[in-house]
């Protein structure tokens, strides 16, 4: 299990070679990218900047992992996070989650995003012709983090 | 006692304070009643803590509701709702 808060950009290909070298019983690896987006909420997007809370995000993700495997059979997980200024199609997070097979590592993988999104403490701060404000938080992602008390 | 307070985003660009080690009565207190405390100091205070948006708040790392108690020697600090990933 790995936890990355870096400002540095990530290597997908490297990450995922990485989390499954060390195993041979892998049979199903999942990712997941987030990038920075030119267009919010009909603004055009020119900047973001991310701020987070050292010590407890690392914890925090620490425990969605935790979480994550708990619940499904997976073998490994890692999470990358950047933080500090980004530009419009730059990497943000990775998420990558190995497994024996495809249905434990597809639904961890999501639920894992689904919690980082509304527990991990981040936030974003956009910049566009107009000025700077920071990201509301979306009631969607609470809905999507919900739904997953339902599921078992 | 002793805690230390930390703020985020919002709330430590508006307030102006990063963090703060700040000395309470010794008796029971709850992030609620901090909350009230800290908004006396003044306006903004009480619109960033006790207003209409939303704060989320933690202590030593795990995230708390209102009813939460505080002890001596906590790390506490309240932010916006988050918006990673």
């Amino acid at each position: 299990m790995t936890v990355s808060v870096q400002t540095e950009d990530f290597d997908v290909g490297l990450e995922i070679n990485q989390l499954r070298q060390a195993r041979k019983d892998i049979g199903a690896v999942v990712s997941f990218v987030g990038l920075v987006r030119d267009l919010n909420d009909g603004d055009d997007v020119t900047q973001l900047t991310l701020e987070h809370y050292p010590g407890m995000t690392e914890k925090s993700l620490s425990a969605i992992i935790d979480q994550a495997k708990a619940r499904w059979n997976i073998i490994d997980a890692l999470i990358v996070h950047r933080v500090g200024t980004l530009q419009p199609s730059d990497q943000i997070v990775l998420v990558v989650v190995t497994s024996a097979h495809r249905g434990d590592a597809f639904s961890a993988c999501e639920f894992m995003m689904d919690y980082l999104k509304t527990e991990a403490p981040f936030w974003k701060k956009e910049a566009n012709s107009k000025g700077e404000h920071w990201v509301e938080a979306k009631s969607a992602d609470d809905l999507a983090r919900d739904r997953w008390a339902k599921r078992k | 006692m002793k805690i230390k307070l930390f703020y985020f985003a919002r709330l430590k660009e508006t307030l102006k304070y990063s963090t703060e080690d700040l000395e309470l009565p010794d008796e029971s207190f709850t992030i609620l009643k901090l909350k009230a405390l800290l908004a006396k100091r003044g306006d903004v205070w009480g619109q960033m803590l006790m207003g209409k948006l939303k704060v989320r708040a933690a202590i030593n790392h795990e995230l708390v509701d209102d009813k939460a108690v505080i002890n001596d020697g906590d790390e506490v600090a309240f932010f916006p709702p988050v918006t990673g990933g």
